[in-house]
């Protein structure tokens, strides 16, 4: 199983709040937009804190 | 861009700024990147500040100062209100900045001092030097290019990711980052000249919800709550919205501002071989109110000031540069901060009910300062019956 970071980039208002919080440094505010690379864990902290809501881990179980 | 410079400030924010503009003043040449198209914009803040603090850096300006405040009103859980008035506060109160006027005036002063400033220009990882921290990688306008510096002022902010590269852990604790938004609301009653606060669990949980007006009929109406009190249904924006609706149906959202602020012990050591982390990303908001701004522009300066006599002495090694973490933390700032985090620990403790007493006896309070440190010893005094848990409190601000 692996977990997957969605970023719904209609809804995030890239304030970079959830960077701050990622324990794997895996996200990054560039501009206007966020990115995540394949540090993350999937432990969903950048998800809960989010103040808009504009992320979501996924389970991509590959069955 | 050059190749080299003596210094390299990552950010244009308040503590960029500062940092770039004393170390150019002071002889240095200075490179400051910004990686957003403008300075300034999007705005992440409340703009709050106190007045005395900013007179350190520099006069009010008209055309940077949304609003003058001379008194505050926090709202307990059950609807009591505190006035702390402006005839007790004394001239010690405070201003609403325009962030977007602010920020770039004060770049303005860094590249008058002789600073280089660059736009859409962004770090993309450390240059690392025998263990020492020795310039950036940064892409500007398409091309990624080395620039060499003598010392780096990081002051990337709540996003910081430079000082993770040099291989410090900047992670701020999910319960220790308030979960921010805020409307610039139009078309309302208020008070131009007076920021309210609300506290309560069901309003802002371990947080709380400010006005801070930005002119006759505008303010900036925000919450902060803690991390770890957000989640589907219930994130910042959804409280926000609740209170809105609630107390200013009529109002027009004219701008909506998100953000997250630390409230977290500041980083164990802010400077490293080759590197100064300044402002937010030093993690040095204050832990009650969430206010940076003060804090950015001190830390700022100081960086400067320390980053250019090590280079005029030509050791810029982290023992070295040490003075400046040591210089900040000695400050007033820096005792406010220990002493707050402290505050704040025990303040989210407190239930509802215990807010209400605290905050409903102490009607019109008599301060001689308008501080949050005036405030707590107003309310340790006049609760007798809290003694047990104020105790705890009274250790802490003694």
């Amino acid at each position: 199983m692996c977990a997957m970071l969605q970023i719904r980039r209609e809804i995030c208002g890239y304030c970079g709040a959830c960077v701050s919080v990622c324990p794997e440094g895996a996200l990054e505010l560039i501009d206007a937009y966020l990115t995540v690379d394949d540090h993350c864990i999937g432990c969903g902290i950048c998800a809960r804190i989010c103040p808009l809501g504009a992320l979501e881990v996924t389970d991509e179980t590959g069955i | 861009m050059k190749q080299e410079y003596d210094i390299l400030v990552i950010g244009g924010g308040p503590g960029g700024a500062l940092a770039a503009k004393t170390a150019a003043l002071a002889g240095c040449s200075v490179c400051l990147i910004e990686k957003r198209p403008a300075i300034g914009v999007p705005v992440r803040c409340a703009e709050g500040v106190g007045e005395e603090l900013l007179r350190e850096f520099c006069e009010p300006d008209p055309k940077w100062i949304s609003a003058k405040i001379d008194g505050a009103r926090i709202v307990a859980p059950d609807g009591t209100t505190l006035d702390l008035k402006p005839e007790m506060a004394g001239n010690e109160v405070g201003f609403i900045l325009d962030r977007k006027v602010f920020d770039r005036e004060l770049v303005w002063q860094a590249a008058e001092a002789g600073a280089d400033v660059f736009v859409k220009a962004r770090a993309v990882d450390a240059i690392m030097q025998r263990g020492a921290v020795a310039g950036a990688k940064v892409e500007y306008g398409g091309v990624q290019r080395d620039v060499r510096a003598k010392v780096v002022i990081a002051a990337d902010g709540v996003e910081s990711k430079f000082a993770r590269w040099c291989g410090i852990d900047t992670t701020v604790p999910m319960r220790e980052l308030e979960t921010c938004a805020q409307y610039v609301l139009s078309n309302i009653d208020i008070d131009p000249h007076k920021t309210v606060f609300y506290l309560g669990t069901e309003i802002a949980p371990e947080g709380y919800v400010w006005i801070f007006p930005k002119g006759e009929r505008t303010a900036n109406v925000g919450i902060g709550i803690s991390g770890r009190k957000s989640g589907d249904g219930h994130r910042a924006r959804d409280y926000l919205d609740a209170f809105v609706r609630d107390r200013f149906p009529g109002g027009k959202k004219t701008e909506l501002i998100i953000g997250g602020v630390s409230v977290c012990k500041p980083l164990e050591s802010t400077v490293a071989d080759g590197l100064i982390i300044v402002g937010d990303a030093a993690r040095v908001s204050d832990p009650i109110t969430g206010g940076g701004i003060y804090n950015a522009m001190l830390t700022g300066k100081l960086a400067g000031q320390v980053a250019a006599e090590c280079i005029a002495a030509g050791d810029t090694r982290k023992a070295a540069l040490a003075k400046y973490d040591l210089l900040w933390r000695e400050s007033r700032m820096g005792k406010a901060i220990a002493r707050n985090h402290a505050v704040k620990e025990f303040f989210i403790t407190l239930d509802d009910r215990k807010l209400n007493d605290l905050l409903s006896s102490v009607k019109n309070i008599n301060l001689d300062e308008f501080s949050t440190l005036t405030l707590i010893k107003e309310l340790i005094k006049r609760n007798p019956r809290l003694l047990l848990e104020l105790r705890t409190l009274q250790k802490i601000i003694s």
